[in-house]
């Protein structure tokens, strides 16, 4: 028993290095599939000039991704004899993870068809196995008229010879219907009736696992009964396909389908495969389909986020969704109780304010305790005695807070709006670029130092913006300072280049203004690259610390 | 059309072998909409109570599951039950995601008829309230989270 186990073992790991090998051979993207491969260094030789804050990733077509599939199927079917379909549906069934798979196969191979659903699970008395508690014994009708022998295991589905007993299909009840499938289960239904069920349950469902329609049975149609029932709906079929593609991505960790909508296209970022990699790097990646399909690897955030973290970025777009406006509003229209810091509004009434949490008794106008107020009731004039003082002090403390949240987002949201603006901005630009054409000797190719600049400028603003979402979490200190001066130069630089492009256009000074534009839009570049890099190293070397926890850095 | 067929073999079945103990067809005039009443036999929690339970079929059915509702009018109420809402919802996964084509009308009425016998105590789901003041009109459109299945 243990040396048959060992043999096998053995076996598979002599596939798995010829898989390897072959892998290396003709495809890189199969070998980057390997869960292992992670951290060995084979996979892929440096791509030369990749700079610090990029990853490695590669872009895989749906015809990749189903290549892969099929060299883990052709490896299962290979390894236990079985045909394509049923090494699939095991495959499915585990989630694709092969190593898991075989030992579990080799452990118990009828506990795991019948789990896979592959065969109906042997049990005492086959009779009864559809009929157990009282709930389902009730309806059973007409599950009973369909029900034959359940104890085959070929996955191959059968086709009853057309009416020799006169068979009528359980679900529409068409007498004039001569054609039936089952699965291995043998559950009979009518060709229509599955081709509306599995098209049903792929294009409502989105499902690639379609058990039988039989009450509580849980044989799974494999891919070619699949293919027969929809008969010529090849629309179902081709979205079926895709299913099985989007299962076999969710369930590998390097790899991400693109989120573009109707995209099918993957991206395979194995540097990026687990929680712990996300605090060093900023996965932004691109899928092959479109130069504009562009997200973040680790995270749903819609936007290309670097140089800051997937964590962080996600506290700060969390606390701008809950804080922004309504912070706005509540900084200028409410106070806090001097007692218990509840927020509140006064919304008409004296000054006399009792707070509806701790009933503690204040002035509105001068926030001090309104036992001292004696008789003077509507209006107060203590606005300098020591426990008004006091109790300002403590407002404006929790006021501050509030004041630097709103430093940080009121930068970010202003870098925002000018990235939305940039539509204009480019259009500007190029009006800019044909009047230079005209009033000067400039060709078109000479004028392009315009576009450039405008592009980079909205790079940048891009870059800023999230800068200011990290110097929010950033716990105050000397890296902290040395991050500010790299966005405060960046910023600068971004500001300069932005009003040289904006200005009204001078025929007299083109010239120089092509120099300055240019000498410019080189510096701003730099500034950029100095920001993106330092803040990437940073991660790398854990030199970024927090001022509240954050996911992933302990 | 096939829908039409299934039920009128549904129907034939039910005027002909009759309905199962506890359940009566009240109407069943076209195939979109039919209406039985319902009954929980035996030693229960809602002896004497009497329900009507509505069925709503479209043209995917039995490939899609009917939509199913208690009525709630001026005869009828929605019995009080942990997986039932008071605007006659019914939180029971053979609705949803475990529907079978192969189960029937009277399947379905005798599924609901043993969730009401098995009744331990009489209550509402505990989102009641904030459920029927936002729950779409046709209760296929709910996402369930089936609880648990002991009930």
């Amino acid at each position: 028993m243990s040396s048959d186990n060992e043999y096998s073992d053995q076996d598979y790991y002599d596939d798995e290095d010829e898989d390897v090998l072959l892998d290396d051979a003709e495809d890189e993207s199969a070998s980057e599939m390997d869960v292992d491969a992670f951290d060995t260094d084979y996979r892929l030789s440096a791509k030369g000039n990749r700079k610090i804050y990029e990853v490695e990733y590669e872009s895989l077509s749906q015809g990749d991704i189903e290549k892969l599939m099929k060299d883990d199927v052709d490896n299962v079917s290979g390894i236990f004899g079985v045909d394509e379909d049923t090494a699939s549906l095991l495959l499915r069934h585990f989630e694709w993870n092969k190593e898991k798979l075989i030992e579990k196969f080799m452990d118990n191979a009828a506990a795991v068809n019948a789990a896979a659903g592959l065969s109906v699970p042997e049990k005492p008395h086959p009779d009864r196995s559809q009929s157990s508690g009282v709930r389902r014994s009730t309806r059973q009708n007409s599950a009973d008229k369909v029900k034959t022998s359940s104890k085959t295991k070929s996955i191959i589905e059968r086709i009853s010879p057309p009416v020799e007993e006169r068979f009528v299909c359980p679900i529409c009840f068409d007498d004039s219907q001569t054609e039936y499938l089952s699965l291995s289960c043998d559950h009979k239904f009518c060709t229509d009736c599955w081709n509306a069920y599995i098209a049903s349950k792929i294009k409502t469902e989105a499902e690639q696992w379609i058990t039988c329609m039989g009450e509580d049975c849980k044989i799974v149609a494999p891919n070619a009964f699949i293919r027969k029932s929809l008969k010529n709906d090849s629309k179902s079929w081709q979205r079926f396909q895709e299913l099985l593609v989007r299962h076999f991505v969710s369930c590998n960790q390097s790899l991400k389908y693109c989120p573009y909508p109707s995209c099918t296209y993957t991206v395979s970022c194995p540097s990026a495969s687990s929680k712990s990699s996300l605090t060093q790097i900023v996965p932004i990646v691109v899928c092959g389909q479109s130069p504009t399909h562009k997200f973040c690897f680790g995270c749903n955030i819609d936007d290309d986020h670097r140089p800051v973290v997937c964590g962080v970025a996600r506290l700060w777009m969390q606390k701008c969704q809950d804080d922004s406006e309504t912070a706005n509003w509540i900084k200028s229209n409410t106070k806090e109780c001097s007692k218990c810091q509840s927020t509140i509004e006064k919304n008409g009434g004296c000054n006399h304010m009792t707070c509806k949490k701790c009933k503690y008794e204040f002035c509105w106008v001068c926030m001090g305790p309104w036992s001292e107020h004696g008789t003077a009731w509507y209006s107060c004039n203590r606005y300098d005695e020591k426990a008004s003082i006091d109790a300002r002090d403590a407002q404006s403390k929790s006021r501050a807070s509030l004041e630097r949240y709103l430093h940080y987002y009121n930068r970010w949201a202003n870098h925002e709006q000018s990235a939305k603006l940039s539509v204009e901005l480019y259009a500007k630009t190029e009006k800019k670029m044909e009047e230079m054409q005209m009033s000067s000797d400039l060709t078109w190719i000479e004028v392009q130092f315009m576009k450039k600049a405008a592009d980079e400028v909205f790079k940048c603003r891009m870059t800023l913006k999230w800068t200011y979402a990290m110097a929010y979490y950033l716990d105050s200190g000397n890296q902290k300072e040395l991050y500010e001066d790299n966005q405060r130069d960046l910023e600068r630089a971004v500001e300069e280049l932005s009003e040289l492009i904006e200005q009204p256009l001078d025929p007299e000074v083109v010239p120089s203004l092509r120099q300055k534009v240019t000498d410019k839009t080189v510096y701003v570049q730099k500034r950029n690259e100095i920001v993106l890099e330092d803040t990437a190293k940073g991660f790398l070397e854990g030199r970024w610390s927090w001022n509240v926890p954050v996911e992933g850095f302990d | 059309m096939a829908v039409s067929r299934r039920l009128q073999k549904e129907l034939r079945d039910l005027q002909v072998t009759g309905c199962p103990t506890g359940i009566t067809l009240l109407q069943a005039d076209d195939f979109q909409s039919w209406i039985l009443s319902l009954e929980v036999l035996g030693d229960t929690l809602y002896a004497g109570e009497k329900f009507a339970l509505r069925f709503g079929f479209d043209n995917s059915y039995p490939i899609t599951p009917p939509a199913v509702t208690f009525v709630v009018d001026d005869q009828y109420q929605s019995p009080v039950h942990p997986h039932v809402y008071s605007n006659g919802h019914i939180c029971a996964s053979i609705l949803g995601n475990e529907w079978s084509p192969v189960l029937t009308v009277s399947a379905v009425c005798i599924t609901l008829q043993s969730m009401l016998a098995s009744c331990k105590s009489k209550e509402r789901p505990p989102d009641n309230d904030r459920y029927v003041r936002h729950a779409p009109a046709d209760p296929r459109k709910t996402r369930w989270d089936f609880h648990d299945d002991d009930v």
